[in-house]
C-alpha cells in the first residue's frame, strides 16, 4: 500500500456525474478522454502520484545496500529489484500524466514536500537482513493492496498496476529468499533475521493506514473504485498470510498478543503506533530529511544532463532542417 | 493515449511506446515516457517496457502527433456499424447439404 491517507474530494452532484458512476457501478473503465468529474480527476493525480512517489522514494533504502550485497548474484538481483521499483514509478507518473499533469510538476511537489509518499520508507536499513524484511513484508503488504487495483475503474491506473504486480511478486520471494538463508545461518545470523522482523513488523502494518471503517474519504473512493479494500481488511489479510511464513522461517512475530482465532481463523493481533505513524508522515520518521536531501541533489545534479540532452535533441533536429533546405 | 503536458517547461516530450510481442504480432501500446529524442526515446523504452523479454520491436511515437476519435463522437462514429448486421457472414443461412462455406 504505498498511497496512503488520500483525501477524495467530495464528489460534485448533477446529471453527468450520475451517469458517470452508472458507468463505474456497471464496471466500466474510464479512460483519459472521457468525461470525468474534477473530483475525481484530482483524487486520482494525489493518489496516483502518491504511489509514484513511494516507488521512486522506495528505491533508497533499498539502493543503501547494493555496494554492499553479500554476493555478486544478490548484488545482480539487487540491481535488478531497484530498477523494477523505478520502473514501477514511470508507469504511474505516465498514468497520472493522463489526467493532465506534467511529470516535472509532479516531481517538484514531492521535492518540496507538498506531496507525500508512503510513510515505510522513512525507516533506514541497518543490516543486509533488512533487504530480506523489506521484500517480505514490504513489498507483501504493497501487493496485497496492488492486486485488487489491477480492477480499479481508472483504464491507465489500472493498466500500470498489472505490470507491477508481475514483477512485484519477484520482489517478495527475493526477500523471504534472503530471510530463509539468514534464518538458517550462524546464530549471528539468525540475529539478525529476527532483529529486521522486530524493528519492519509494525511499520509493514502502518503501511495500510489507520482504520478507515468511518471514513468519508474512504467511502467516496471506495464509490468510484480506486480504494477497493477497507485498511483494516487488507492489514488483516496480510497477518493472515505472514504469520505463518515467519513460523516456517523459525521467527517470531513481535506482538504477545498475537493469537489465531479458531473460530474466525482470523489472527488476533497489536495495533501498531500511531502516534509514530502520523509522526512519520508529518516528516519526523528516522529517514524523512535524509530521503528528501537524496532526492532533491539527484534532481539538481541531474539537470545538467536533462538540458544538455534536450538541447543536442534541438541542435539535431535544426542542422536535419538545413540538409533538407 | 496520453495528451500532452499543459505547461510546456523545459520537460522532455513525451512518447508513446508500441511493441510486438512476438514474431507474428502487432505492435500493441504499451504505454509512454519521456525522452529528448526518438532515439533516446528507443533506448529508454527497451529499460522500462521489456525488461522481462517482452518484445521484439518497439515502435514509438510523439505524443503530440498522434490524432484520437473523441468518445463523445461515439455513436454517429461507429453507429453505421451496428445497422449493417449484413456483413456479418451468419446474416446468411446456407443450407447443411451445401457444405461447409
Amino acid at each position: 500500500m504505498y498511497a496512503q491517507m488520500v483525501k477524495s474530494e467530495i464528489a460534485d452532484g448533477g446529471p453527468e456525474m450520475d451517469a458517470f458512476q452508472a458507468r463505474i457501478d456497471a464496471g466500466e473503465r474510464i479512460e483519459p478522454k472521457d468525461w470525468m468529474p474534477d473530483s475525481y480527476r484530482k483524487t486520482l493525480i494525489r493518489q496516483i502520484s502518491q504511489h509514484a512517489h513511494s516507488e521512486i522514494v522506495g528505491q533508497l533504502p533499498e539502493g543503501n545496500w547494493i555496494t554492499r550485497a553479500p554476493t555478486l548474484e544478490r548484488k545482480a538481483i539487487l540491481l535488478a529489484k531497484v530498477q523494477d521499483e523505478a520502473g514501477h514509478g514511470l508507469y504511474l507518473y505516465c498514468a497520472a500524466e493522463t489526467l493532465g499533469v506534467s511529470r516535472d510538476e509532479l516531481t517538484e511537489m514531492l521535492l518540496d514536500g507538498r506531496m507525500k509518499y508512503s510513510s515505510i520508507f522513512n525507516y533506514p536499513t541497518l543490516t543486509w537482513a533488512d533487504i530480506g524484511a523489506v521484500g517480505w513484508l514490504v513489498d507483501g503488504a504493497a501487493i496485497m493492496n496492488q492486486v485488487p487495483l489491477q480492477r480499479t475503474s481508472y483504464g491507465p491506473y489500472a493498466r500500470a498496476m498489472v505490470r507491477i504486480c508481475k514483477e512485484e511478486s519477484f520482489h517478495q520471494r527475493q526477500g523471504y529468499d534472503i530471510m530463509m538463508k539468514m534464518a538458517q545461518g550462524s546464530d549471528a545470523q539468525k540475529r539478525m533475521a529476527q532483529d529486521a522482523l522486530n524493528r519492519y513488523w509494525y511499520p509493514s502494518l502502518m503501511m495500510f493506514g489507520p482504520s478507515d471503517t468511518e471514513s468519508v474519504h474512504s467511502t467516496q473512493s471506495m464509490k468510484w473504485r480506486i480504494k477497493i479494500n477497507s485498511n483494516d481488511e487488507l492489514r488483516q489479510k496480510f497477518v493472515n498470510q505472514t504469520v505463518p511464513q515467519a513460523e516456517y522461517l523459525g521467527l517470531s512475530v513481535p506482538d504477545e498478543n498475537l493469537r489465531l482465532n479458531e473460530e474466525t481463523g482470523h489472527y488476533e493481533f497489536s495495533e501498531p503506533d500511531w502516534d509514530e505513524f502520523f509522526q512519520v508522515l508529518n516528516g519526523n520518521g528516522p529517514c524523512n530529511a535524509e530521503r528528501i536531501a537524496a532526492r532533491n541533489k539527484a534532481w539538481d545534479d541531474g539537470a545538467w544532463v536533462r538540458e544538455g540532452m534536450m538541447e543536442h535533441a534541438r541542435k539535431k533536429a535544426d542542422n536535419t532542417k538545413l540538409a533538407v533546405e | 493515449m496520453s495528451k500532452p503536458p499543459p505547461t510546456a517547461r523545459n520537460e522532455w516530450p513525451l512518447w508513446e511506446v508500441f511493441i510486438r510481442g512476438q514474431h507474428g504480432m502487432s505492435h500493441r501500446h504499451v504505454g509512454s515516457l519521456h525522452a529528448p529524442d526518438a532515439e533516446m526515446a528507443i533506448k529508454n523504452a527497451r529499460d522500462v517496457y521489456t525488461r522481462r523479454n517482452e518484445g521484439v520491436s518497439i515502435w514509438v511515437v510523439e505524443a503530440t502527433k498522434i490524432t484520437a476519435s473523441s468518445p463523445s463522437e461515439k455513436g454517429p462514429m461507429y453507429e453505421p456499424a451496428l445497422s449493417k448486421v449484413y456483413r456479418h457472414p451468419t446474416f446468411f443461412d446456407i443450407p447443411e447439404d451445401v457444405g461447409a462455406m
